[in-house]
């Protein structure tokens, strides 16, 4: 299981909330430093599309957050339960068309310039966006 | 920690300095402060991000939708920003290309090309 679960409303105000707890997770999971502020933002992107989805969808579930600590890595998995358009089809329910996709479309620009290691998964009954990070081996494995 | 902006005219420049976070909570207040100033007839905008703490592609969106306002108005749009972690995110999107950055307020009044 998760190392940390996080479920929030899809409400943009939250979206601060799990990258506060995603780069504290990180954190204590080993990530370095120079990378916390990369696991920020890509966190922080993957939670506002998420975000955007929902809300374009009417989708009233919580948009979920799983924060994995593994041997030597750290992945957070952000899942939505939005209906996903097929590539390049229209997206149903977008209000405002075209600057929604593209948000979306930096948004997901943004996570793979970001992290090298992200794999993107999408489904009828939603997507997930699973990102890694190597982790230092923790001060006690080093006496 | 929440979003700041103040705007203040330097010549024919108006440099909107903003503070804090820019994301997908707070990127509509400063689309609506830069729609606002286009809508009053202010062409030449600075943006000033020094106070900036975090910027996402939400912020991203409504800087091109600013410089897309003003060069409509055969306008401009000036950054001002000298913070790595920043800059970053202007850099892999490929956006460095399309806005002027900038080290210091003066050097982005100054700028006239």
């Amino acid at each position: 299981m998760a190392t940390v679960e996080l479920r929030f409303s899809a409400l943009p105000e939250h979206v601060r909330t799990a990258r506060l707890v995603a780069a504290a997770v990180a954190r204590r999971a080993g990530v370095d430093e120079a990378v916390l502020d990369e696991v920020r933002l890509a966190v922080g992107e993957a939670c506002s599309r998420a975000v955007g989805l929902h809300r374009n969808s009417g989708v009233t579930a919580p948009v979920k957050v799983a924060l994995i600590e593994e041997e030597k890595q750290f992945s957070i998995e952000v899942g939505d339960e939005a209906p996903h358009a097929v590539p390049g089809g229209d997206t149903p329910g977008a209000q405002d068309g075209d600057a929604e996709i593209e948000e979306d479309e930096m948004g997901l620009a943004v996570i793979s310039g970001l992290v090298d290691d992200v794999e993107v998964t999408t489904g009828q009954n939603g997507g997930l966006i699973r990102m890694t990070w190597p982790t230092a081996p923790p001060v006690t494995a080093l006496l | 920690m929440d979003l700041s902006l103040s705007t203040r005219t330097v010549g024919d420049r108006t440099v909107v300095e903003v503070g804090g976070e820019i994301d997908v909570y707070t990127a509509p207040k400063l689309r609506e402060q830069l729609v606002e100033l286009v809508n009053d007839g202010n062409f030449h905008l600075v943006v000033d991000m020094e106070g900036v703490d975090f910027l996402d592609s939400t912020g991203l969106g409504v800087l091109v939708g600013g410089l897309k306002r003003v060069r409509a108005h055969e306008g401009s749009l000036r950054l001002v920003c000298n913070q790595e972690r920043i800059l970053k995110i202007f850099r892999i999107t490929g956006l460095t290309k399309v806005f002027p950055i900038h080290t210091s307020v003066e050097e982005a009044v100054a700028a006239t090309d």
